[in-house]
């Protein structure tokens, strides 16, 4: 559903992303792993079409992603790492504003609202505004907000940073929905359980480069095939690809 | 573009700023508050039924006919509210700021101001000394103008009353008998205060019957007239200062707008916005139309509370109105796209573009009318947009001027509004890394 295809984006002389490539298919998850700065963040914003690559390719359903109005940025929903909410507004108001970004309204858009808040558990919350929620029930709703528009391709962010494990187990679930409705997504995030638990393909980067792209079992068979007491951990085996020096 | 995107942008910063009450009762109270206030001064400034009067002390040493002459007859100017008082009492009261100005008459001025009527630089003139507040030099020229008329008028009427004509005719005689000017001069001075004197001399006692009439008195009169929409439609400052007042609350208005755009920059909601698939103009269109109606409402509500309260009226074209209001609104918001294009954080951006703003109104013509400044600053104030939307209100407001009065301004304000739109489109950092 997703293809990355050698991307690379340069700040300057900063190379952020080089020859970036990897995949992903419908009803799975990819987590896209990194230390900070490495460069998935860059990533992310260019199959979001928020910054224009230099070199490469974003293919959605095999047709390459061009320009800020292209019609497949339909098919990409995007939750960022920064609740991308007004406080001011409803959380209904909210939906209803972006779900009009994708040019729904009337019933379609009454109907992508009621769904995309029920899956989150914020139904009975719609009207209520957004600076009353909790930051869990705001980050739930930062999620819906990706989902209005039914996209195929759901790009997240560190959507669970400071939440409350109950929150974060509540987004899990939505995920694992997700998931099973046949969406594909991509996850970054800096908790290596996280990845561990929802992941079905691991992609790490780093210094701008994928340095490994493979299953869970892969990489465990590939990195730490000889550690004694059985499987390690995806943290052990990220930092044995990462290395241990601090980035920033 | 989408219609359903752009109109849920505008409907969005619509929510935003009604969803804010305070914000929403500060952007229509103040700039109403301040216009009230300001318009309550100038409008007294303004109003002929009840002229503004300088206050101005005299100090009269002299206490003589002409000194006293001079007194009254400035006692009589509507301009001038005139207090009698000793030359130290005077004095202080400049120093205290209570009067604007103190004219002392020195002893033995009349009689010396009637010696030099006829005598120019040969003789020693008295010196009539002005104390004025230095903070208002602007009226001290003034007094000192319309003392000037009332010394003439006295001096003269003095010196050419019946009961002292002769005399100062026969010491002018003298004096011109004993100074060192040419002969043909001295020849014609001794004729014409030879028959100064003759002319008294045979019609004593019908000009005594007129003593205050004189023979001589200022050549003309003066009727004053305040030229506004027409006649007998007095100058109303409450609409200069509302004009004034909406336009400032406006571009800060539009540089909140700004500092916002880049507070949602900060907290990753550009992100979203760009990753749905709305071309870069339309984001940017769908903020200067909200901007616009907000900006528009504001100066809407405020000249209609002027129109409600003060009796503002738009005296001029209405249409002229309307353009120069639309325009005004439109150069706002792209004022504010601007600040979102140029800054780089909210806060670099808030302190820089209130000073820009503050400049603009100051020279522009938002606080004070342009010509208390000097002449260079005057012509260098077309190049701010305030100037423009301040001479364009006042010309449709109380100047009462046709639609062509408001063409320039418009077209001023349009301009600003495509550069300032120019700008934000080529400098905007549109790349969310």
């Amino acid at each position: 559903m997703l293809e990355v295809r050698s991307l690379r984006k340069a700040f300057g002389p900063l190379v952020a992303v080089d020859e970036v490539s990897f995949a992903v298919l419908p009803g799975k998850m990819t987590g896209l792993l990194g230390p900070n700065g490495a460069g998935k963040t860059t990533t992310v914003s260019m199959i979001a079409g928020l910054i224009a690559p230099d070199r490469g390719q974003v293919l959605i359903g095999g047709q390459v992603l061009s320009g800020d109005t292209d019609a497949k940025k339909r098919k990409i929903g995007l939750v960022p790492q920064d609740l991308a909410l007004y406080d001011e507004l409803t959380a209904r108001d909210n939906l209803r504003f972006f779900g009009a970004l994708y040019d729904l309204s009337g019933d379609a858009l009454e109907s992508a609202m009621a769904s995309a808040l029920k899956l989150v558990g914020l139904a009975d919350r719609a009207r209520d505004r957004v600076k009353t929620f909790s930051g869990g029930m705001k980050r739930r709703l930062n999620l819906a907000a990706g989902l209005l528009h039914d996209p195929d391709v759901l790009l997240l962010d560190e959507p669970t940073v400071g939440v409350d494990p109950q929150s974060r187990n509540a987004i899990f679930d939505n995920l694992e929905e997700l998931k099973r409705r046949g969406k594909a997504l991509l996850y970054t995030t800096h908790y290596m359980e996280e990845a561990e638990r929802l992941a079905d393909r691991i992609v790490v980067i780093d210094r701008g480069r994928v340095v490994a792209d493979d299953t869970l079992a892969g990489l465990h068979a590939t990195v730490a095939p000889n550690v004694p007491g059985g499987p390690v951990s995806l943290e052990t085996v990220f930092l044995t690809l990462t290395g241990r020096s601090l980035r920033d | 573009m989408s219609a359903t995107a752009f109109l849920a942008m505008v409907r969005k910063d619509l929510q935003l700023f009604f969803s804010d009450r305070r914000s929403v009762i500060v952007s229509f109270a103040v700039p109403i508050f301040i216009g009230a206030f300001i318009g309550s001064l100038t409008n007294d400034m303004g109003n002929s039924s009840r002229p503004m009067r300088v206050k101005v002390a005299i100090a009269d040493l002299d206490n003589s006919d002409i000194s006293k002459a001079v007194i009254a007859s400035a006692q009589g100017d509507s301009n001038l509210t005139i207090t009698v008082a000793t030359a130290e009492e005077a004095r202080e009261q400049v120093r205290k700021g209570s009067i604007v100005a103190a004219v002392i008459i020195p002893k033995d001025f009349g009689e010396k101001a009637g010696n030099a009527f006829f005598r120019g630089a040969d003789v020693k003139k008295p010196e009539l000394a002005v104390l004025f507040d230095p903070s208002r030099a602007m009226e001290a020229g003034m007094v000192r103008g319309v003392l000037a008329q009332h010394v003439m008028q006295s001096v003269a009427q003095s010196v050419f009353s019946p009961g002292s004509a002769s005399n100062f005719a026969q010491r002018g005689l003298e004096q011109i008998e004993r100074s060192d000017m040419n002969p043909d001069q001295k020849r014609l001075l001794r004729d014409m205060l030879t028959s100064v004197q003759r002319f008294y001399n045979q019609n004593g006692s019908s000009a005594t019957q007129r003593p205050s009439a004189g023979l001589f008195s200022m050549p003309y009169t003066v009727h004053e007239e305040e030229v506004t929409s027409g006649q007998r439609i007095p100058y109303n400052g409450y609409a200069h200062a509302f004009a004034g007042m909406g336009i400032q609350f406006l571009l800060f208005a539009a540089l909140n707008l700004g500092i916002e755009m880049l507070l949602e920059r900060q907290r990753g909601m550009w992100k979203r916005l760009r990753s749905a698939p709305i071309s870069r103009y339309t984001l940017l269109a769908a903020r200067a139309t909200s901007a616009t109606i907000v900006s528009l409402m504001t100066l809407l509500v405020s000249f209609g509370f002027a129109m409600l309260v003060f009796k503002v009226r738009i005296q001029g074209s209405v249409l002229g109105f309307a353009l120069v209001a639309i325009s005004c609104s439109t150069m706002a918001a792209t004022f504010g796209l601007l600040v979102a294009a140029v800054g780089n954080t909210p806060g670099t951006a808030r302190g820089v573009s209130t000073l820009v703003v503050l400049v603009m109104v100051m020279v522009g013509g938002a606080w004070v009318p342009t010509f208390v400044f000097p002449e260079w600053m005057q012509r260098l104030t077309v190049v701010v947009p305030v100037r423009w939307a301040v001479d364009g209100l006042d010309a449709t407001t109380w100047r009462g001027l046709p639609l062509s009065s408001a063409i320039a301004p418009t077209l001023a304000l349009l301009g600003f509004t495509v550069l300032f739109g120019l700008i934000t489109v080529t400098r905007f950092r549109w790349e969310e890394a």
